[in-house]
């Protein structure tokens, strides 16, 4: 074990608050001593063997190096070290902590703890007992137990019970001190910098050979993610992203491009490509339902009908239409189109119910376009979709010469044809978060907020509310169907059965709903994150496969609980200093009774 | 204006005529915000036209607030989740036209149209006092500076005759007073204003004429004395004498405060 050098002197001002004293009574120094060698034990145990077999996930036999979630152990003990360096202000570190908390350290030492012990428990679970434990494990646990009672240890006000002082421990400080003014160009590194790491998180997140490597992956991520929170450095870096905007929208899409270059496996590739269209199908969804505030249970239909058309019109010799072949855009257009023309013939008759009537016909209509797609097949109705049997042999898109289906060099990379379809994907997602960001930000995503508001008061003032209804249903259609025309090539086929209202796999109205709530409603990274988790999740978690739906329940309804907003807040709630419940505030709600300033929690 | 059996307005004419504060009071469920939802569309009126300008305005509530008439509400209906700038930008929703597209493609049309809205939403922002407050929530605003905005908004779209429902409910003295002021400062923009109170010595200072409904009719309409000194009004709000009650002044007393509390 690497028992380095005791760290630097502490500082002589101990503790910027009051001294209070911590859950586990230690003195000051200790506790910070505590976490930081806990911290450097933990990531240096990483280092060594945990079990004798390979049979585990990922190897992790070998004295050395860290293998699989050993990895995982690594960077939160890594992570641990740094805030508690931070704390005791260490030059250049300072920034960690800026208003010199407890919950980051605390946070990033519980993260610590829960990979290391679940990688344990794993180990001892899958192989059969503790025997399956090397020496190495016993370090390891004992090791990311050591930050924890440091974090503890912390001097903390105590709240009324313990279980106030627990909350205390992990709470974001209500005032976070201003940051220095930083150059602009160490503003843009950063962002570049943050767009690099977040592009090594999700590919590595994608990687993941094994659901136990995943499990620990969304441990360390969601903590360390926490930790930044309530360090106030997200915050920061939020303001750092308004003053470049149009950078970080560069750098975020050349992060994106360069994820391919960063598979070896065009399996992980089909991975990416499918949550692309996934995510641009919930920004679609997000526009109904986010802005407009209208509840669609049967979006799905719209990415069907895209994904029709263009299968229809794509040349394959079992479409109706075999002889046709359009070339790609004409395809996309027309996919765009005819959902819009569904968009509108659905919206006409049903947008003007309001609230739980719309929702209850839009389910409907979504269950009768599958209906019809399977009945379609010259039997019980006319001959267009081939019925269950669908339309194959989807042949791959070739644009300006370059074939989607063949892979590709480029510069020593190599570009397969799910990474091929994958970087068409993001052009594609690239013009709808354009398409999102400007409709909302004129004067018709401004009426669809008054009408998501307060629809009687936007009438009011003026805005049609049937035909700013009828826009946005038929703008989130047509998005939707543009991303049926990509999708239906990248699976080669399109049966009925994927376009339901709930199923174990996305894309279904309910994941695309679950995507956009839970992501964030309103904003556009939150459908994005969403969609990337609600796919990654099933895809990962194999053993979860036929529970899927009911473990998504129980985590929309903890969501719902504890961040009604979603996991990504709305620039509205953020303007609005203090929380005070619900976006949607109910129709009937008067402003009055609500004081202006409320005291809030996180 | 009937519901089912019941006949909320009967026969009300009634004309605002430009330049003119006029105000309408009567007890309470006299009509009179019903009569205000007749006119500006939110009700389809059972019986009879809304005119204005000698045009005759279908009952769609989006087509009233275009050809010119604005309103607030009773209980303030701002749209809470939106800053206060942007609340006002969308009362200029009729006097825009950028659809979709220009939205889409941003071209100078659209940027020079969005740049006039905001011009113009900030100077009744600044009309009203609430210019410093343009980036808060609207549900962060206190009670009386919703009030404001709402009539702001209501402003932005240029109408020629605002409706206000009961601007000071709610309100104490010195903010009635400063509504006062803001109603004046409004008609003397050249805008009508048709304004419903319970506050009487409010009605009485503001307005040119008074109107008072009772039971969803038309009792009397005049200026302020004509209506102060008619019987009738007396009797409706306080109720007829009753011939040796001993319980009269009681009566009297209570009825008083029930009529102007709201």
């Amino acid at each position: 074990m690497t028992e380095t050098k005791s760290p630097a002197t502490p500082p002589a001002d101990a503790t910027p608050t009051t001294a209070t004293r911590g859950l586990i009574g230690l003195p000051l120094p200790a506790a910070r001593a505590l976490l930081l060698l806990g911290g450097i034990a933990t990531a240096a145990s990483a280092f060594l063997a945990w079990t004798w077999t390979s049979d585990f996930p990922g190897d992790l036999t070998v004295y050395g190096y860290p293998g699989g979630l050993q990895w995982l152990t690594f960077v939160a003990g890594v992570l641990t070290a740094l805030f508690a360096l931070a704390s005791y202000g260490v030059r250049g570190l300072r920034w960690l902590l800026p208003a010199r908390n407890n919950a980051p350290l605390v946070l990033t030492a519980l993260g610590g703890f829960g990979v290391t012990w679940f990688t344990a428990i794993e180990i001892a679970a899958k192989l059969g007992g503790l025997a399956n434990w090397e020496p190495g494990t016993y370090i390891a646990v004992v090791a990311s137990l050591i930050p924890v009672i440091g974090a503890f240890a912390l001097p903390q006000e105590a709240g009324e019970s313990t279980k106030e002082t627990l909350k205390a421990y992990i709470a974001k400080p209500e005032a976070i001190p201003a940051p220095q003014p930083i150059a602009p160009w160490i503003q843009r590194l950063i962002i570049t910098i943050v767009a690099a790491l977040g592009l090594g998180v999700f590919a590595y997140g994608i990687d993941t050979q094994y659901g136990e490597i995943f499990i620990g992956f969304l441990i360390v991520l969601v903590f360390a993610v926490w930790a930044l929170h309530t360090a106030g450095l997200l915050d920061r870096f939020s303001a750092m992203v308004a003053d470049n905007r149009s950078f970080t929208l560069a750098m975020g899409f050349l992060a994106a491009i360069a994820f391919p270059l960063t598979q070896t496996d065009d399996h992980y590739a089909n991975i990416g490509v499918n949550i692309l269209i996934f995510g641009t199908v919930a920004l679609g969804l997000n526009i109904v339902v986010g802005l407009a505030g209208l509840l669609d249970l049967g979006y799905v239909a719209f990415l069907g009908v895209g994904a029709y058309t263009a299968a229809l019109v794509s040349g394959s010799e079992f479409s109706r239409f075999s002889g046709v072949q359009f070339p790609f855009w004409a395809a996309a257009l027309a996919g765009a189109a005819a959902s819009l023309i569904f968009g509108v013939l659905i919206g006409a008759p049903t947008l003007r119910l309001r609230g739980d009537y719309l929702a209850i016909v839009t389910l409907g209509f979504g269950e009768i376009f599958r209906l019809a797609v399977n009945n379609m097949d010259g039997v019980s109705g006319p001959d267009i979709t081939n019925g269950p049997n669908g339309i194959p042999s989807i042949p791959d898109l070739k644009l300006f010469g370059f074939n989607f289906g063949e892979a590709h060099d480029l510069g020593g990379f190599t570009i397969g044809r799910f990474a091929n379809y994958y970087l068409l994907m993001v052009l594609v997602m690239a013009l709808v978060v354009t398409v999102y960001r400007r409709a909302a930000d004129s004067r018709i995503g401004r009426s669809w907020i008054a009408i998501r508001e307060d629809e009687t008061a936007a009438t009011a003032m003026g805005i049609n509310g049937f035909r700013v209804k009828l826009i946005a249903f038929a703008l989130g259609a047509s998005l939707a169907g543009l991303a049926g025309t990509v999708s239906a090539h990248v699976t080669y086929n399109v049966v009925p059965n994927p376009y339901q209202f709930a199923g174990a796999a996305p894309p279904n109205s309910a994941f695309l709903l679950a995507a956009v709530v839970l992501g964030g409603m309103g904003t556009v990274s939150g459908p994005i994150l969403g969609a990337a988790l609600l796919y990654l999740l099933p895809e990962k978690l194999v053993f979860l496969q036929d529970k899927s739906l009911l473990a998504f329940g129980i985590a929309l309804i903890l969501l719902m609980r504890f961040r009604p907003e979603g996991i990504i807040a709305n620039r509205r709630r953020q303007l609005e200093f203090h929380e005070t419940g619900q976006l949607d505030v109910p129709e009937t709600t008067t402003l009055s009774d609500e004081p202006a300033v409320t005291k809030a929690g996180a | 204006m009937r519901f089912g059996g019941l006949t909320a307005v009967r026969s009300v004419d009634f004309t605002v005529n430009s330049g003119e504060i006029v105000g309408l009071i009567g007890p309470n469920g006299a009509g009179k915000t019903t009569f205000f939802n007749c006119l500006t569309g939110l009700y389809v009126p059972t019986e009879g036209t809304v005119s204005y300008q000698g045009t005759v305005l279908p009952p769609k509530p989006h087509l009233v607030t275009k050809a010119g008439i604005a309103r607030t509400f009773q209980n303030i209906r701002l749209f809470a989740n939106m800053t206060v700038l942007e609340n006002v930008l969308v009362g200029r929703h009729t006097r825009t036209r950028e659809g979709l597209w220009s939205a889409l493609l941003r071209g100078p049309g659209f940027k020079k149209a969005e740049k006039a809205s905001e011009a113009r939403a900030m100077e009744l922002l600044e009309f009203i006092g609430l210019a410093h407050k343009r980036d808060h929530l609207a549900r962060n605003l206190p009670y009386g500076e919703q009030r404001k905005l709402e009539i702001a908004r209501a402003l932005a779209s240029e109408p020629g005759l605002l409706l206000l429902d009961e601007p000071t409910a709610g309100m104490n003295p010195q903010e009635t007073r400063a509504t006062e002021e803001l109603v004046f400062a409004i008609r003397d923009m050249g805008i009508a204003v048709l304004v419903i109170e319970h506050d009487m010595r409010f009605i009485f200072n503001l307005c040119d004429r008074v109107a008072v409904l009772v039971q969803g009719e038309k009792l009397v309409e005049g200026t302020s004395e004509v209506v102060q000194a008619d019987d009738r009004v007396i009797a409706a709000y306080l109720g007829e004498p009753f011939e040796g009650d001993p319980a009269q002044n009681e009566a009297k007393a209570a009825g008083t405060t029930k009529g102007e509390a709201q």
